[in-house]
């Protein structure tokens, strides 16, 4: 059959426009919109003491100026906390326009309208505003010893202290036959989509209503936000998400204070007003992600089985916590990986600093997570002088031991409950692709050319598809044509391509047939939004159910038409057949028009349908009662809990030890997200992924000083990896289907990212013999670190310098 | 990110363009690729009144090879004297170092609008073609409402982003003077990403005398110090023969001569070893060039 598209390597259907620039970004639309510009404060904690307007006000093209003092009711009030939590006990978020204080640079202080974005800059730049500079907190260990708070109401800069535990650990610990601490860093880094963020509104005063087109992941979200925050009715509130550049999680965050004042100058000023983010705006104004302070310790036995694990990491949210502790739950959750942890505690505490504020970043808190975890099992191995990978095979979960409940709350509230996997088997294709046996020819080949060469290998477990819901809407026309709606938006992820596989095959309709739309509240309005690698998990099912009621209601009416019985009935290609039965068909189409007892014969399609349509019977409406007009069917998919996917990454590196250049000369990844829709979208996101997870091992992070400048605002100095930087990646995959959903799908999204820094820091590890505990790590960096007597020497190389394999 | 107002002219003649410079005073700046001064203008670190655009003035774009070097005309893009480029390849003739540096600058794009001069002009120590003329004792020609003159590079480098050329003054051409006699180059850099301004970049001239030991050496380093300097190494291999001199002992000498500052990418201890490390590379493999063609001439 040529309509069974599912699991099919389809080409990609949007590729074609967006690449040869037929996409409609933000920026595309309202070429005469005016334009709206912010005054940011320079400073990283600050009382305002005063804005001075008067310089902008001849500024030829200023329309507007907005700050604090002209926000009314919800929009005077601080930003909404979206996640809240009752372990986040200080919950700070900023207000849409500074209210007299400022806690990072960046922060939006005025508004400038004007024509155009060149005026609004210059007249943004004449706006004095005076300022009584506060102390400032940088990093974890500066907001940890809490010499100054960041809001002077919390002392010791902590929003929450998240605390799960699986049994008693101190006990555990004494009791374990070894025990091993340690401390690690991660840094920040960030979403930087190609596309910053944008707001464009329209306001229509004569019906009172607002068309909003927002750069995001969540238009139903925001649609609700704008609408309270403005106090408009919903119905009278649109959001459409356009193409979308990129989003990488940065874009979930709602309602940025942008996305609300945009659309309140629109209606004051009754004029289209747009902004378009620039790429510093980005750097300050945004979301960053991942530094923590992780300390560990652990107890294992002689054969390096984990007996406990006590886990304690300070997690740096940044200035303000609008988007909850999502990050530090799924650090604290997703840390335990494919192992058996026999008791395990953590506790994350989330606490203030004066920089960007810290949402979910592709991976969201887990390639942390897996940081923690994964360099645990390095120092075990390390310790016992065993390989690596024999030790992570001893604590795996086996694929017997499915359901396995680790005893553990994740970020949506459920258990994290594993639904199916085979983690020994992911570690063996690993061990093949990579050639991990053949690591000591390998280093020895590269000693003679003069290189360090070392191997790392790391691998998760990632809690995809959360809940609550996602819907799908499916309906066909009188042209065959089936249209496709979700709520949940695209930012370039394919959807349109993937969506429309599922419809086709669950339909039995060509591909070319199907129309997908996402992201728009016209077509959908229920929705939750794009993260945690749900999109094909949640919407692909509720689109399957969609699907799956259009056929029923299709069968049905075909069944009546053509005499037989719907279990006989099939559907290919968009034609009802019954089965065996040569002639005995009607095409879906026809279906579509005969289901709607309207039909004025406005064309082809419906007069050819009523050589179909049966007299009619007198005893009964003309529709049935519970039935409905049309083709078309509305479903919802709502898990009982997270599906969780997983993988395994390994990689070598060779080391130049005159200049400490780092090179990744072989990049392996086994990949396990269960039924996988279209394999070569897949890859695609393990690529990016795994860019992502190079570029926060080696290349990104956020070079804030201490005054809380980000002195590398720019993608000059923000070292994000080109594709010369990103080595080829070796894929192989694994199928372990999800019980929990109808498609049996994990999902696939951020899974690429997740292990890169733990992998990559162990092949370094490897390499030079010292103990890598801060990452990213960069050549200079890495000089430092071997040129200095207190840095610690790992056992292996302690050992293999013995036996002057490495002399 | 948009640039503060300014005036725009693109005169067509060298003379209409010094007359525009002059009538507009300080504020104004000239405009060649702009791959440098248009992101100062959308970041609003630059703000000048008037752009004078020299890319419609003729004449500014062509690369004249003689035996005494190469000039390299103002509107001459990196992409021209690189790789298998016409121009290209008669000024590799004369002076080598010239396609070897340009490959290192920037990517494709930047390369096919900014240009060789504009590179110099722009002066930052950080900038392949500035450490070439100043390696090769280059010197750049500036025309003035007075006239046309000859700037050594010494005299024309002032400081970061800065050179003697002020108010209505034009870079008309840069001249890279040949490499001489029995002398090999060699350019290497380390980049944190590739085409980006170098953590620290080498470029060295081996000369050797008559019976192949070293005569000279020179290098001048990427990214280290306020403005391109030229180091003299001679004195670490002074004499030694070519396939045994100790180039190891250059990167040292120059270690101790170099003072590199630390930022967010390298510590100067870092640059220090990088100076080291890429003199001692390209030493051997500028003289190796040295030795042939010393065997052929
Ligand atoms: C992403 C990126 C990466 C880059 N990487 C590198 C790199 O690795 N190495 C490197 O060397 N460069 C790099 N560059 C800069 C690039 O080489 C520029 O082309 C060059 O520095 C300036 O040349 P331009 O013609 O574009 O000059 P413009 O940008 O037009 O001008 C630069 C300055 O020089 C002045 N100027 C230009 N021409 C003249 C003239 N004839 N007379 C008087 N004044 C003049 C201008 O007034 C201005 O002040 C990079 C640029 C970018 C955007």
């Amino acid at each position: 059959m040529t309509t069974k598209l599912f699991g099919e390597p389809v080409r990609r259907r949007e590729d074609a426009r967006l690449i040869v620039g037929k996409g409609r970004y933000l920026d595309d639309i309202g070429h005469n919109a005016l334009a709206a510009a912010f005054v940011r404060s320079p400073h990283a904690h600050a009382r305002i003491t005063g804005i001075d307007v008067d310089g902008a006000l001849d500024v030829e093209g200023l329309v507007a100026i907005y700050t604090y003092e002209d926000l009314t009711g919800p929009m005077a009030e601080p930003l909404p906390v979206l996640i809240p939590h009752p372990q986040l006990t200080a919950p700070r978020t900023g207000y849409p326009l500074a209210n007299g204080e400022v806690n990072h640079v960046g922060e939006p202080i005025v508004m400038v309208v004007a024509t155009d974005r060149y005026i609004a800059e210059d007249a943004a730049e004449r706006i004095l505003v005076s300022y009584e500079e506060l102390p400032v907190i940088v990093g974890v260990d500066a907001a940890r010893a809490a010499a100054h708070a960041v809001h002077e109401e919390i002392p010791d800069n902590v929003a929450a202290r998240h605390h799960q535990q699986t049994g008693d650990v101190d006990p555990a610990l004494a009791a374990s036959p070894r025990t091993l601490s340690f401390t690690q860093y991660i840094e920040r880094s960030a979403c930087t989509p190609m596309e910053g963020k944008g707001v464009h509104a329209k306001w229509d005063a004569d019906d009172r209503s607002l068309r909003v087109y927002s750069s995001t992941q969540a238009s139903t979200s925001v649609r609700a936000a704008i609408a309270a925050k403005l106090g408009l009715s919903l119905e009278k509130v649109e959001v459409i998400a356009p193409d979308v550049g990129g989003g990488f999680g940065v874009k979930i965050v709602h309602p940025w204070p942008e996305e609300l004042l945009v659309p309140l100058a629109a209606i004051a000023l009754g004029q289209e007003v747009k902004w378009s983010e620039d790429r510093r705006e980005h750097f300050t104004s945004s979301a960053h992600e991942r530094q923590q302070r992780q300390e560990i310790t652990v107890g294992y036995d002689d054969d390096g089985r984990i007996t406990a694990l006590d886990v304690h990491i300070w997690h740096d949210n940044g200035a303000y916590t609008p988007y909850g502790i999502i990050v530090p739950i799924v650090t604290a959750t997703q840390l335990v990986g494919p192992y058996v942890i026999p008791v395990y505690r953590v506790v994350v505490e989330s606490v203030y600093t004066n920089t960007v504020i810290v949402t979910p970043y592709r991976g969201a808190g887990r390639p942390q997570g897996c940081y923690a975890m994964e360099r645990t099992m390095d120092r075990i191995a390390d310790a016992l002088d065993l390989d690596r990978a024999v030790v992570r095979e001893r604590n795996l979960i086996q694929a017997d031991q499915f359901p396995y409940d680790h005893h553990l709350t994740f970020q949506d509230g459920r258990p994290v409950i594993y639904d199916s996997g085979d983690y020994p088997g992911l570690l063996a294709k690993l061990r093949a692709l990579v050639g991990w046996s053949e690591a000591d020819a390998l280093r020895n080949d590269a000693a003679a050319r003069g290189k360090l060469l070392g191997i790392g290998m790391a691998m998760y477990v990632e809690g995809t598809g959360p809940g609550p819901y996602e819907g799908g809407h499916v309906q066909v026309l009188g042209s065959g044509k089936v249209l496709v709606a979700t709520g949940l938006t695209s930012q370039g992820q394919g959807h349109e391509t993937s969506f429309a596989q599922i419809v086709a095959s669950e339909l039995g309709v060509p591909i070319e047939d199907v129309e997908v739309t996402t992201g728009d509240t016209r077509r959908f309005p229920y929705a939750v939004g794009t993260f945690a690698s749900r999109a094909a998990v949640m919407s692909g099912n509720a689109i399957a159910l969609a699907a799956r009621g259009v056929r029923e209601k299709a069968l049905r009416i075909a069944a009546d038409v053509l005499e037989a019985s719907p279990d006989d009935l099939e559907i290919d290609e968009g034609v009802v057949q019954v089965r065996g039965v040569p002639g005995s068909s009607i095409p879906l189409r026809t279906i579509a028009v005969l289901s709607n007892p309207l039909r004025y014969a406005f064309d082809e399609a419906a007069k050819q349908a009523t050589q179909f349509a049966g007299p009619g019977d007198d005893s009964k409406p003309p529709v049935s009662p519970g039935d409905a007009p049309g083709l078309e069917h509305r479903d919802y998919y709502s898990p009982i809990r997270s599906t969780f996917a997983s993988g395994a990454h390994a990689a070598i590196v060779e080391i130049d030890p005159a200049t400490w250049e780092i090179d990744i000369v072989k990049y392996a990844v086994v990949h396990d997200c269960g039924n996988v829709v279209n394999p070569m979208i897949v890859e695609g996101q393990v690529h990016g992924g795994v860019a992502q997870g190079v570029a926060g091992a080696l290349y990104e992070r956020m070079a804030y000083d201490r005054d809380g400048q980000l002195q590398n605002a720019s993608f000059m100095d923000f070292l994000m990896p080109y594709a010369s930087e990103v080595p080829d990646i070796d894929i192989d995959h694994q199928s372990t289907p999800s019980p929990l959903n109808p498609l049996g799908i994990k999902g696939a999204g951020e899974a690429g990212v997740i292990p890169g820094t733990a992998a990559i820091a162990s092949a370094i590890e490897d390499a030079v013999g010292r103990r890598i505990a801060a990452m990213p790590i960069s050549p200079t960096e890495l000089y430092d670190l071997v040129r200095n007597d207190d840095s610690e020497l790992t056992e292996a190389y302690t050992r293999r310098s013995g036996t002057g394999a490495m002399a | 990110m948009k640039p503060a107002p300014f005036r725009y002219a693109d005169p067509d003649t060298l003379d209409e363009a010094l007359a525009v410079l002059s009538a507009e005073g300080e504020g104004a700046k000239v405009l060649a690729g702009g791959q440098s001064l248009l992101p100062l203008l959308s970041m609003r670190l630059a703000a000048p009144t008037t752009l004078v655009d020299i890319n419609r003035v003729p004449g500014l774009d062509t690369v004249e090879v003689t035996g005494d070097g190469v000039t390299v005309g103002a509107l001459v893009r990196h992409n021209q004297l690189l790789g298998g480029h016409r121009d290209a390849m008669a000024a590799a003739r004369v002076q080598p170092l010239l396609a070897r540096a340009t490959a290192n600058v920037a990517h494709p794009a930047i390369r096919n609008r900014g240009t060789t001069v504009g590179s110099i002009a722009h002066a930052d120590p950080s900038g392949e073609m500035t450490a070439v003329l100043a390696l090769t004792g280059g010197s750049v020609t500036v025309a003035s409402p007075a006239g046309v003159q000859t700037v050594e590079w010494r005299d024309f480098f002032v400081g970061p982003l800065e050179t003697s050329v002020h108010g209505a003054e034009v870079v008309t051409s840069a001249f890279f003077p040949a490499l001489p006699p029995r002398s090999g180059t060699a350019f290497a850099e380390v980049a944190r990403r590739k085409g980006d301004y170098a953590v620290c970049g080498a470029g060295v001239v081996v000369t050797l005398d008559q019976d192949r030991r070293v005569e000279r050496i020179r290098a001048s380093y990427l990214s280290v110090g306020l403005t391109p300097e030229v180091h003299d190494l001679t004195d670490a291999v002074v004499g030694k023969p070519v396939d045994s001199a100790d180039w190891a002992a250059a990167g040292a000498l120059a270690r101790t001569l170099v003072d590199p500052d630390a930022d967010i990418h390298a510590s100067a201890d870092y640059r220090r070893l990088l100076v080291a490390v890429l003199t001692e590379r390209t030493l051997a493999s500028a003289a190796a060039e040295a030795a042939a063609r010393a065997t052929v001439e």
